[in-house]
């Protein structure tokens, strides 16, 4: 060990050698933007310093080709810097309107997609998936493709009421986001447990404590230690299965996909909200998961065809209430829209408020 | 040398359409790549790939993989079908922290690039859902010496496991004019601070910071992060009374009531008979709505600071929880005040290491203990900005209520 080079912790690096002379120049100083056409911010200082900024999709796992064609791009029109945005577009800047649309151009001319700014439907935010994850129940990557290819139009204009935040995520519990609407997976059967290697591989009370419903206890089963399930109490949400991989949860016909809407994470009128289930069920039907788009693309088109300018998906439902939404996307309403975790009763009309 | 190709009929069908394809981008490391190591890791990952669509399946598992001197930062992938797929059997990724904000330059993106290529599989994504640069795919020797390499010009990994996890700030000051704070000082005090919490997986479960410069909130920091710090004003928003005139002259009367005056949450607005805009700011909550449909002319006040929201999560364990205000506003001008909001993070994520349970994420051991509990923990005061509405429930022994009640008023009287 002692040729192994000690690490420099310098942790999160500072931002302004990377960053766009014009922003450094006027950190803090900004007075006004304006959206001069989908895809294109412009941002003006109180000095009158102008910034316009392009904004353009990728598809996000990036090869080095893609990344070189980027910087490229950069150092041709954009001074040499780009930015991502949270949902991982990059932004291009430059400080002449007359080079707004040749960079447009270049961007569209390599093949990227020039949009996702203001009320417009913008990229999906992903998670890993079938590419890199340990736990997925399904692709990101290729679930973000399949629906982008089919709400492009949607990215390139800005015709929404309001924007549209679109998330996906492969596993039931962990790191895919809140949306306008959310495609998730959501597992139907309980774990398919594999007793010849818990006991060397699971660390067992971790695992019981792990399970939201206790629905977990150690047994010995072929005279081994192992883990059984009570599969009357099993919410299948597959917790149990990243700290004990033999708990096998993923299942190629019993993995579903189900549909969320109504997550915001904006303060601007009611406070953020999470999203609410409208569909599952759906199969998980890779190449392109034709069924989940499908109901995605409804739910945006009445949402478009519904709702007032400036709200979001979950506040137009809230408006026209839960009956009416179901019924204009033809969607079945079921018991399991019935929340019946801890604070439910919260999500119950007490109320004598109907709408006929 | 010509490789074997793997045979991709299922993957083949994502790369028509007009989205970009990640799967054409992954084919061209494959085919058109000069380093043979990249064409042959690349072409098995996409035979395992297709292999997942296959069977709808993943075939990762994880493992213990770092580098020297750390406990964290990749998150180490192995095959289960390594022996079908054998050049890609081990593909780690490197998480590494961006600059705050996510700007970089082209000569750093190249660097960063080149060092990629030597020692990976040649994927990057800008960013993870933590907000991580994710260099996607390499073995766990090549790990040591791709973060060696960036390590030495200023790159330094991220979190993974249960430890302080990569920060994120939205874009701020450097070109927000609604930017209420210095994010990228926020962000980057905070997590710097913690850097050896970052690099050595030792608390109960992740620990996430996120700054987000207005309520606008675009880094999902109140939905996301156990400490989510959002930018505020407390004295009168700015109006721009001839520019809001010259709105509703471009867009009408209706129009302006429409989309503003009656969507305001708690009716703080009036349309005056001259057009110009009347605010009554004690009853605005800085929703930032109106802002955002004019921001030519409606612009955040000039007291500023920052709101400070603790325990928000996605499912595992409880299920979805937002945070929740323990800090309604802070001043963060002078470094006292900077300092402060450091230590209250430590405050807070020494509490909860000593607190909570394995696995426990800071909001669900809130849930657990009752806020009041975490707040003396913490040695915050009550509030009634922390609360939608006082208790409902009379179910609570309350005979400390005279002390209780001395304690607000000294503070009150203190304040004053």
């Amino acid at each position: 060990m002692a040729d192994m080079r000690d690490p420099i912790e310098t942790g999160c690096p500072d931002p302004f050698q990377y960053m766009h002379p014009m922003m450094r120049r006027n950190f803090g100083l900004w007075a006004y933007h304006e959206d001069p056409r989908p895809g294109v911010l412009l941002h003006v200082a109180k000095n009158g310093d102008k910034l316009w900024t392009i904004k353009a999709g990728t598809q996000r796992i990036l090869d080095l080709f893609t990344l070189r064609t980027l910087c490229q791009i950069a150092d041709d029109y954009s001074d040499g810097f780009i930015r991502f945005t949270i949902r991982s577009n990059p932004e291009f800047f430059v400080t002449e309107e007359s080079r707004v649309e040749p960079l447009i151009e270049k961007l569209e001319e390599a093949g990227f997609i020039v949009g996702g700014t203001k009320n417009s439907v913008t990229t999906l935010s992903h998670t890993q998936g079938w590419l890199h994850c340990d736990i997925p129940g399904t692709d990101a990557s290729g679930v973000v493709k399949s629906m982008m290819d089919e709400l492009i139009d949607e990215f390139k204009v800005s015709e929404m009421p309001n924007r549209v935040h679109i998330t996906t995520s492969c596993c039931q519990i962990n790191c895919g986001g809140q949306g306008d609407i959310a495609i998730n997976v959501q597992h139907t059967k309980p774990p398919k447990i594999n007793h010849d290697l818990v006991a060397n591989v699971c660390e067992r009370p971790t695992v019981v404590a792990r399970c939201p419903v206790a629905a977990i206890r150690p047994a010995m089963v072929n005279g081994k230690p192992s883990l059984e399930v009570d599969e009357k109490k099993c919410i299948c949400c597959g917790a149990c299965f990243p700290p004990c991989p033999p708990m096998q949860i993923n299942d190629a016909e019993h993995t579903k996909l189900a549909i969320w809407v109504g997550g915001n994470h904006s303060n601007a009128r009611g406070k953020p909200t999470f999203q609410k289930l409208v569909a599952a069920g759906i199969p998980n039907n890779p190449p392109r998961w034709p069924e989940a788009t499908a109901i995605v693309k409804r739910i945006l088109a009445e949402y478009k065809a519904g709702a007032r300018d400036w709200e979001r998906v979950g506040e137009w439902i809230e408006r026209i209430g839960w009956p009416r939404f179901f019924e204009l996307v033809e969607l079945p309403f079921t018991k399991y829209h019935i929340d019946n975790w801890r604070g439910a009763r919260k999500s119950l009309n007490a109320s004598a408020h109907i709408r006929f | 040398m010509a490789i074997n190709k793997h045979h991709t009929p299922m993957l083949d069908q994502l790369e028509s359409g007009p989205w970009p394809s990640f799967i054409s981008g992954i084919k061209r490391l494959r085919d058109e790549h000069p380093e043979e190591r990249i064409n042959k890791m690349t072409n098995d990952l996409l035979g395992q790939l297709e292999h997942s669509y296959e069977t709808r399946k993943g075939y990762w598992k994880g493992g213990t993989v770092s580098v020297f001197q750390y406990g964290g930062g990749i998150i180490p992938r192995f095959s289960e079908v390594g022996h079908a797929f054998p050049e890609s059997k081990e593909f780690h990724t490197l998480r590494v922290q961006p600059p705050a904000g996510n700007h970089y330059s082209t000569d750093m993106l190249r660097q960063m690039a080149d060092s990629w290529e030597k020692y990976g599989s040649g994927l990057v994504t800008f960013h993870g859902q933590t907000g991580n640069i994710m260099f996607i795919g390499t073995d766990t020797e090549q790990t040591q010496h791709f973060f060696d390499e960036i390590n030495d010009y200023g790159w330094d990994l991220g979190g993974a496991g249960p430890c302080v996890r990569t920060a994120m700030s939205c874009v701020g000051a450097a070109r927000c004019e609604m930017s209420c704070t210095n994010e990228q000082k926020a962000h980057r005090l905070l997590v710097n601070n913690f850097t050896d919490d970052v690099h050595r997986p030792a608390l109960p479960y992740k620990f996430k910071f996120k700054v987000s410069g207005c309520g606008n909130d675009c880094q999902n920091a109140v939905e996301r992060a156990d400490f989510a710090v959002i930018g505020t004003w407390r004295d009168d928003m700015n109006v721009n009374q001839d520019e809001f005139k010259a709105y509703v002259g471009r867009k009408g009367r209706q129009h302006v009531i429409d989309n503003i005056i009656t969507r305001c949450p708690t009716n703080a607005l009036s349309l005056n008979d001259d057009d110009s805009l009347e605010v009554n700011n004690k009853d605005c909550v800085r929703c930032m709505h109106c802002l955002n449909v004019v921001p030519k002319a409606l612009h955040p006040g000039d007291d500023r600071g920052v709101t400070i929201l603790i325990g928000g999560k996605r499912t595992l364990k409880i299920g979805d929880l937002m945070g929740t205000v323990v800090v309604p506003f802070k001043k963060l001008d002078t470094e006292e005040d900077w300092e402060e909001i450091v230590e209250l993070a430590e405050e807070i994520i020494d509490f909860w290491a000593e607190n909570a349970l394995e696995h426990e994420r800071c909001g669900e051991m809130i849930e657990r203990i009752g806020l009041v509990n975490f707040l003396e923990g913490v040695g915050v005061e009550v509030d009634p900005n922390m609360v939608n509405n006082p208790r409902e429930s009379s179910y609570i022994r309350m005979d400390g209520w005279d002390e209780e009640a001395v304690k607000w008023f000294d503070r009150q009287a203190e304040a004053s």
